[in-house]
C-alpha cells in the first residue's frame, strides 16, 4: 500500500515542506515568524498557537502534533494517557544501508519526543467522557505498525467496556513498511475491534486530518459512525503522485481534498478547527443515554492531569 | 499444521518467489474452480455501480457442500488482463465481495477466498468511488462474519487489496506465493526512493510463505513440489485438500446452524487477529490505568 510522506507533496499552491518547517511546540523557539504556505502571510508563532494553528488571514489549517490536538479537543485538564508503555519491536530484524529499524526508532523517538505514532487515553468533551486515539504525523509519518494497532485496539476495548464513545483523530502515510505484514494485519485487527464496539452500540467518531492515506484510511479511520474532515485535508487510498504516475492522467482540481470527499459522499462533514470541539460535543449529546452525564459527574472530578 | 520447508526447494530467493508468484501461466482463481469445484455459478455486481471482473465471486460445490468462493482474477493474455485490470480490484469489486459475504452468512455457506492481486487499483475513478472505504467496509464485514472463512494466497498477496478478502479463520499460502504490506517495488520506492531495488526489498520485507508461517500469521504452507505453473493440477489439488480439511475442522468446531457456535467462531477469529503484532511493555505503571480516577476499580 502506498505509504510515504513524500507521496503527499501537494500540487500547486500547498507545499507541505513549508508547513513542516515549524515542528512541534517543543521545537519551536518562543518568538518566530511563520509564513502561511497558502496565503504567504507572516504570522507570529504565539499568535498562530493562540489561533489553534489556523492562519488568521486565510484559515489555512497547519498540521497539529498529537498532544496539541488533544489539548484543543478535550476539556482542560481532563486527559489521562493510557498504555504509553507499549513500545515498538523489530520483528523483521529490519536493516538496510541506512541502519536498523531499532536505530531509526531511537532517532525518531528523540526527535519527536514521542515513543510511538499513536497516543491513546481518556478525556472529556463537554463533560462527556470519551476514549481518544490521536496519531502523530511527526513520528514516521504516523505510519501504522504493531504498537499503533495494539494501542488503538486497547482504546477501543476500553471504550466498549465503559460504553464511552470513541474519538479517533487520524493523519497517516499508511502502514509502516519496517514491520512488514505485521503492519498490514493491524488493519484487520483494529477493524475487528471496531466491529465489537459497534455491536456494543458505542459510537465511533472519526476525524480525518491532513494527510490521511493508505492503510489507515482503508481501515479503522473510515469505519466510523460519523466521519469529519478538516478543511483542505488531503485524504485518500493511494497518494496523488502514485495515482498520477500509474494513470498518466492529469488529476482533477481539488483531487482527494476533504471537499472532494464530501462531494463524492465519503464523509459526513467538513468542520473548521475552531468549531470542531463544539460539533463533537453536540454529536456526543445525541448519543448520550439518559443519566450518562450524571453518572460521569458522580464518578470523579475530571480535573486530574497525568503529566 | 505442516509448516515445514518443502523438500524440493533449492533455496529460492524471495525475489525468485516474487517472479513465480507473478508468473503469467500460474493458475488463477478460475483454474482452481475448474479443477476443484462443481456447479459453479458466478454472481455479478455490487448493486450500485458495476461489476468488477478483477474480483469474482459465486457459489460452488466444494468438498460436498456449497461454499461462497471469492477470488481475485488475473488474465491469461493481454486482452483478458485489460478486462480483468490485472487482478486489481476497484471499489465495486470490494463492495461485491462484501455483498457476497453477507449472502454466504445468510444461508450458512462457508466462504473460501482466493487471494491473487498486485493490490487494489490506484486510479482516479477508484478514489472518487471510495476505494479506501470499500476496503475498510469489506474488512469490517469479514472480521465479524457469522460463517466459517478460509483464505488462500495462491499468487500475489498485495497489500490492503488482498487483505480485504483475507480476514479469515484460516490463512493458507501456496509455497511460492507472496504476501506483503506493499509490493516490493512500492516498498523500495518508499524506503529508498528507488523502485529498482525491489529484489532487495523482497528479501528485507519477509514476504514468503515460510517467513509468514514462522511469524504465526499464516496457518499452513501448501507445498509446490514443482512451481504451480509447471504442474498446475498438483498445486491446485494440494490447495483443494488443504481447504477441505480446514473447512471440515471449522465445521466440526463450529457446527452450522448453531447461533452459539457462530458467536464462538466470531470470538475465535477476533482472538486470532487480536494477538498479531510485535510490541513490548515498558512498564505496567506507564499504562496510566492505575492513575485514572474515572475507571472503576
Ligand atoms: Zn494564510
Amino acid at each position: 500500500m502506498p505509504a510515504m510522506r513524500d507521496f503527499f507533496q501537494r500540487r500547486g499552491k500547498f507545499r507541505p515542506e513549508e508547513a513542516d518547517d515549524d515542528r512541534a511546540d517543543h521545537h519551536i523557539p518562543e518568538d518566530l515568524w511563520i509564513k502561511c504556505p497558502k496565503c504567504g502571510e507572516l504570522i507570529y508563532s504565539r499568535e498562530l498557537a493562540r489561533e489553534g494553528r489556523v492562519c488568521p488571514k486565510c484559515a489555512y489549517h497547519f498540521r497539529l502534533r498529537a498532544r496539541q490536538r488533544i489539548a484543543q479537543l478535550v476539556d482542560p485538564g481532563s486527559f489521562v494517557e493510557w498504555h504509553a508503555g507499549v513500545r515498538p519491536q523489530d520483528p523483521l530484524a529490519f536493516a538496510d544501508a541506512s541502519g536498523t529499524y531499532d536505530r531509526k526508532l531511537e532517532q525518531t523517538q528523540s526527535k519527536s519526543g514521542e515513543q510511538e505514532a499513536l497516543i491513546v487515553g481518556r478525556g472529556a468533551i463537554d463533560d462527556i467522557p470519551v476514549s481518544l486515539a490521536v496519531s502523530d504525523f511527526e513520528f514516521l509519518g504516523a505510519s501504522m505498525g504493531s504498537v499503533f494497532g495494539e494501542k488503538l485496539v486497547r482504546a477501543i476495548e476500553l471504550a466498549a467496556e465503559h460504553a464511552e464513545p470513541l474519538i479517533t483523530v487520524s493523519s497517516s502515510g499508511g502502514a509502516r513498511m519496517h514491520e512488514g505484514l505485521f503492519s498490514l494485519m493491524q488493519m484487520a485487527k483494529t477493524v475487528a475491534a471496531l466491529a465489537r464496539l459497534g455491536r456494543a452500540g458505542v459510537p465511533h467518531i472519526a476525524i480525518l486530518t491532513d494527510p490521511c492515506y493508505g492503510g489507515v484510511t482503508a481501515s479503522y479511520a473510515t469505519v466510523a459512525d460519523v466521519i469529519i474532515a478538516e478543511p483542505g485535508a488531503l485524504i485518500g487510498f493511494a497518494g496523488p503522485r502514485v495515482v498520477e504516475q500509474i494513470t498518466r492522467q492529469k488529476l482533477p482540481d481539488g483531487f482527494q481534498t476533504a471537499e472532494f470527499l464530501l462531494e463524492h459522499g465519503m464523509i459526513d462533514m467538513i468542520v473548521p478547527r475552531p468549531e470542531l470541539r463544539e460539533t463533537i460535543g453536540t454529536l456526543l449529546h445525541h448519543y448520550a443515554r439518559p443519566g450518562d452525564r450524571d453518572r460521569a459527574a458522580e464518578r470523579a472530578p475530571l480535573a486530574v492531569s497525568h503529566e | 499444521m505442516s509448516n515445514q520447508t518443502p523438500r524440493s526447494a533449492p533455496a529460492l530467493s524471495a525475489w525468485d518467489r516474487v517472479k513465480l508468484a507473478r508468473h503469467a501461466e500460474r493458475p488463477h482463481t478460475l483454474d482452481y474452480l475448474r479443477e476443484l469445484a462443481r456447479d459453479w455459478v458466478e454472481l455479478h455486481g455490487d448493486r450500485a455501480f458495476g461489476d468488477d471482473r478483477a474480483l469474482i465471486g459465486g457459489l460452488a460445490t466444494l468438498g460436498g457442500e456449497t461454499v461462497m468462493v471469492l477470488g481475485h482474477q488475473k488474465g491469461t493474455d493481454t486482452k483478458e488482463n485489460l478486462a480483468r485490470n490485472f487482478g486489481m480490484a476497484r471499489p465495486e469489486g470490494y463492495r461485491k465481495a462484501e455483498r457476497l459475504m453477507r449472502h454466504a452468512e445468510k444461508f450458512g455457506f462457508p466462504v473460501v477466498a482466493l487471494i491473487d492481486t498486485p493490490g487494489a487499483e490506484p486510479g482516479i475513478g477508484s478514489e472518487e468511488r471510495g476505494q479506501a472505504t470499500a476496503i475498510a467496509e469489506s474488512l469490517l464485514t469479514m472480521a465479524d462474519l457469522g460463517t466459517p472463512t478460509v483464505a488462500v494466497v495462491i499468487g500475489e498477496g498485495g497489500s490492503g487489496g488482498a487483505l480485504a478478502i483475507g480476514v479469515a479463520d484460516r490463512i493458507l499460502m501456496l509455497e511460492n506465493a507472496i504476501y506483503a504490506v506493499a509490493s516490493p517495488e512500492a516498498c523500495a520506492a518508499i524506503l529508498w526512493k528507488d523502485a529498482g531495488r525491489a529484489p532487495e526489498a523482497a528479501e528485507t520485507m519477509r514476504i514468503t510463505a515460510a517467513d509468514l508461517a514462522g511469524f504465526g500469521i499464516v496457518d499452513e504452507v501448501i507445498p509446490e513440489p514443482a512451481p504451480a505453473h509447471e504442474r498446475p493440477e498438483e498445486a491446485i489439488r494440494a490447495a483443494g485438500e488443504a481447504i477441505g480439511r480446514h473447512l471440515a475442522d471449522l465445521r466440526r468446531e463450529f457446527p452450522a446452524g448453531n447461533p452459539e457456535a457462530m458467536e464462538r467462531l466470531r470470538a475465535a477469529r477476533y482472538e486470532r487477529f487480536r494477538r498479531i503484532g510485535a510490541w513490548r511493555e515498558a512498564s505496567p505503571a506507564a499504562n496510566g490505568l492505575e492513575s485514572d480516577p474515572l475507571l472503576p476499580r
